[in-house]
C-alpha cells in the first residue's frame, strides 16, 4: 500500500466512475479474459468507452439483473474475469440469490460494481437507495466487500479486484466527489489506510464518509482532541490487526458509513472489538431507516452523516472511557 | 472445433442408446435407493436425454473432465442430480458406486448438482431459473473466446415459472447463441401438482421460446432416444439462433412407485423399492435382447 493524501483535497472533483473506466480500459487491453456486463446503465458510468474500444467484450444484459448476474457466473466458469455493473440497489437486492450461488458459492471470478450507494442515490430516492448492499455481500462467505472513496482509489481497487479468483463487490460513487488521494496511490485489499495519527479517539470511515471524517478530525483538533483517522475501504475481510491496535492506542472508536450500521462497517468493526479489545464505540451511519429522495446535502443532514455528527460521537465515546 | 452429427443413427447405435438409457434408469433408482428417498420423478424422466447426450452427441472425455474443448451439460433443474450422477458414473467419470453416497454427510453427490463437488458437473444449480442463465453466460463466454464448445442445458416445465428463465431466453437470442441448446423436460408435473393447475404457461413453453426468437423443436415422445437424437442433430445444424427442444416426457418414467402418480420426490417402502428395481432390471434385460 502506498498513498499520499491530496492537500486541499476538498477543492478537487473527479468522478469515481471514470476511475473504474480508466482501470477497465487498461485491464481489457492487457487481458483478453476481462469483460464488462451492464444492465442498461452503461450511460451512467460511461461504459460506452469500453464498448467503443472493446465491443466484443462489453455486453448489455438489458434491465434483467438476475440473468446478468447468473450469466456472469457461467461466463466466469469458462475462464473469463467478469465485471458486472448496476445501481447498488439492484446489484445487491435484486439479484442476491444469483450473486450468492452462481458467483459466490460457485467460486468464480465475478466482480460486482454497485453504483450510487446509500445517499449518493439522491434524486433517485428510496427505491434506488441501498443502505444494506454491503451487508448483503458481506453475508456471502467468500466475498470481498469494498467501499471506494475517490477516483484514485477506485482505479486502484478495480485492478486489485481483477486479480481476485472469487467474488468481489465494490460500492462505487458514480458522480463527482472530492478527491482524497494523490494520483498513483496503490491500495491493498484487507488493509486499512491510516490517514491521520491520533491518541484520543479513532475514526474509522470509508466512501463518502471519509471527507466528513477528515473534517471532524480538524474540528476535534481545534477542541484539543487528537483523532486518528482510518480509511477502512475493505469492509470484508476487515483489518482486525489495525482495529485492535487503534483501540489499544486511543481507547475508543467511532465508525462512519453511508450504510446501515447494523450490517455494515460499524457492525464489522464491533465484531472485532467485542472479541479482541472491547472499548467504547459509537456508530455514525443509517440507524435502521429506509432511504428517501433529496439532494445529497439534505440527506447527509437527515441521516446524521456530517462531520459534526462524527465530532459529537467522538466526544461521547471519549466520555465513556 | 465445429461440431457435426450424422442425421440418423445406425440400428446398432440406436440399440446401444436404448440399453444405455435403461442402465441409467437402473443406476438412478439404485443411487436414490441408497439413501431411501429423493427426487425420483424428475430424474427418471431424463434418462433418455442423458443417454443420447452422453452416449452419442457431446464431445467429452470422461478421463479428462476438464478437457478444454469439451461440450458442457448444465442440469438447470438441479434436483435431477441422481440421473446425472448415474450417467457420469456409467461413463467412467468415477466408479458409479461412488454415487451411492448421495446426500451422505460430506458427500461429493449432493441432491442438487454442484460444480465444486462432482467431476463432470460444470455449473452449480438448484435455485431454479439460475442454471439456464449460467448456461447462456457460458455459451457467450465460449463465443467470445472463439472456442467451439457447445452448451446443453436442461430446464423443467415447473422451473419455467421462474421469470429468470425468460430473461435468459431473451439474452441468448439477442446474442445469437447458436452454441446453446436448451431441452425442456416437459413432464407436466411440479411439486404441488399438474403444471396446468399450479401455474400454467399460456400458449405453451415452446411458444414462449419461439416468441423470444429461438428455433423450437417439439419432440412428441421425449423418452424416445431416436427422436431426441434427431432433435439434437437439428439443433446443431441451426445457425444464428439458439434452439429449444421440448421433450414431452413422463415424470418418474420406469419407477413403478413414482410413474403412476407423477411424484416429485418419493420415499417408498423397501418392498416398493425392490419391486421397482426388479422391474427395471427386467426392462434392461429385455432391451439388451431386442
Amino acid at each position: 500500500m502506498n498513498f499520499t493524501l491530496k492537500a486541499d483535497h476538498q477543492k478537487y472533483k473527479r468522478a469515481n466512475r471514470d476511475g473504474y473506466i480508466a482501470a477497465m480500459l487498461e485491464l481489457m487491453k492487457d487481458d483478453p479474459s476481462v469483460v464488462h456486463i451492464d444492465c442498461d446503465l452503461m450511460g451512467c458510468i460511461n461504459a460506452g468507452k469500453l464498448a467503443a474500444k472493446y465491443p466484443e467484450r462489453t455486453f448489455n444484459a438489458g434491465i434483467a439483473e438476475q440473468n446478468a448476474m447468473a450469466a456472469a457466473g457461467g461466463m466466469a466458469a469458462t475462464g473469463m474475469k467478469v465485471f458486472v455493473h448496476s445501481f447498488a440497489a439492484f446489484a445487491s437486492r435484486r439479484d442476491f440469490d444469483q450473486a450468492f450461488l452462481a458467483a459466490g458459492y460457485s467460486r468464480v471470478p465475478v466482480h460486482v460494481i454497485g453504483s450510487d450507494p446509500g445517499v449518493t442515490a439522491a434524486f433517485n430516492g428510496a427505491t434506488h437507495m441501498p443502505f444494506e448492499d454491503g451487508g448483503l455481500y458481506m453475508s456471502i462467505p467468500n466475498a470481498i466487500v469494498l467501499d471506494s472513496c475517490d477516483y484514485v482509489q477506485t482505479y486502484s481497487l478495480t485492478k486489485k479486484c481483477a486479480a481476485q479468483p472469487e467474488i468481489t463487490y465494490m460500492r462505487l460513487i458514480r458522480k463527482g466527489f472530492k478527491t482524497i488521494y494523490e494520483d498513483g496511490a496503490d491500495f491493498e485489499i484487507g488493509k486499512g489506510a491510516v490517514l491521520r495519527e491520533g491518541s484520543d479517539v479513532t475514526i474509522i470511515a470509508s466512501g463518502i464518509m471519509l471527507d466528513e471524517a477528515l473534517k471532524a478530525q480538524e474540528i476535534l483538533e481545534g477542541k484539543g482532541i487528537s483523532a486518528k483517522v482510518i480509511d477502512m475501504f475493505t469492509w470484508k475481510p476487515i483489518d482486525e490487526e489495525l482495529i485492535v491496535k487503534s483501540a489499544e492506542e486511543t481507547g475508543c472508536i467511532v465508525t462512519a458509513e453511508n450504510h446501515q450500521v447494523g450490517c455494515g462497517l460499524g457492525s464489522a468493526v464491533a465484531n472485532v472489538l467485542v472479541k479482541k479489545k472491547p472499548v467504547p464505540m459509537e456508530m455514525i451511519g443509517i440507524q435502521n431507516r429506509f432511504g428517501q429522495v433529496g439532494d445529497q446535502d439534505f440527506l447527509m443532514k437527515e441521516y446524521n452523516l456530517l462531520a459534526d455528527d462524527i465530532v459529537k460521537a467522538a466526544e461521547r465515546a471519549i466520555s465513556r472511557k | 472445433m465445429e461440431r457435426s452429427m450424422t442425421a440418423e443413427l445406425t440400428k446398432e447405435k440406436l440399440h446401444d442408446l436404448r440399453v444405455f438409457a435403461e442402465e441409467i434408469r437402473l443406476e438412478t433408482l439404485k443411487i436414490i435407493r441408497s439413501r431411501g428417498f429423493g427426487h425420483v420423478g424428475g430424474s427418471m424422466s431424463l434418462a433418455d436425454l442423458m443417454a443420447v447426450l452422453y452416449g452419442e452427441v457431446m464431445h467429452i472425455d470422461p478421463s479428462n473432465p476438464r478437457m478444454k474443448d469439451r461440450d458442457w451439460f448444465v442440469l438447470s433443474k438441479g434436483h435431477g442430480g441422481p440421473v446425472m450422477y448415474a450417467t457420469l458414473g456409467l461413463k467412467g467419470y468415477y466408479p458409479v458406486s461412488d454415487a451411492y453416497q448421495l446426500n451422505r454427510p460430506g458427500t461429493r453427490f449432493p441432491s442438487h448438482t454442484d460444480r465444486s463437488l462432482t467431476p463432470g458437473v460444470e455449473l452449480t444449480t438448484g435455485s431454479l431459473g439460475q442454471g439456464i442463465s449460467e448456461a447462456v453466460g457460458a455459451a457467450l463466454g465460449f463465443k467470445t473466446q472463439g472456442t467451439g464448445n457447445h452448451v446443453y442445458v436442461c430446464i423443467g416445465d415447473g422451473e419455467s415459472d421462474e421469470g429468470e428463465v425468460w430473461e435468459a431466453a431473451q439474452f441468448a437470442a439477442h446474442y445469437k447463441l447458436d452454441n446453446l441448446t436448451c431441452f425442456v423436460d416437459n413432464n407436466r408435473y411440479q411439486l404441488d401438482g399438474p403444471v396446468s393447475e399450479v401455474m400454467s404457461h399460456g400458449k405453451g413453453i415452446g411458444a414462449k421460446f419461439d416468441a423470444e426468437g429461438w428455433h423450437v423443436i417439439d419432440v412428441r415422445d421425449g423418452n424416445d432416444v431416436a427422436q431426441i437424437y434427431a432433435a439434437a442433430a437439428e439443433a446443431l445444424e441451426t445457425k444464428g439462433v439458439p434452439t429449444c427442444v421440448i421433450l414431452n416426457t413422463i415424470k418418474g418414467k420406469g419407477a413403478t412407485f413414482a410413474e403412476p402418480v407423477s411424484a416429485h420426490s418419493s420415499q417408498p417402502t423397501e418392498e416398493e423399492w425392490a419391486e421397482a428395481v426388479a422391474a427395471e432390471e427386467a426392462r434392461l434385460a429385455a432391451v439388451r435382447k431386442a
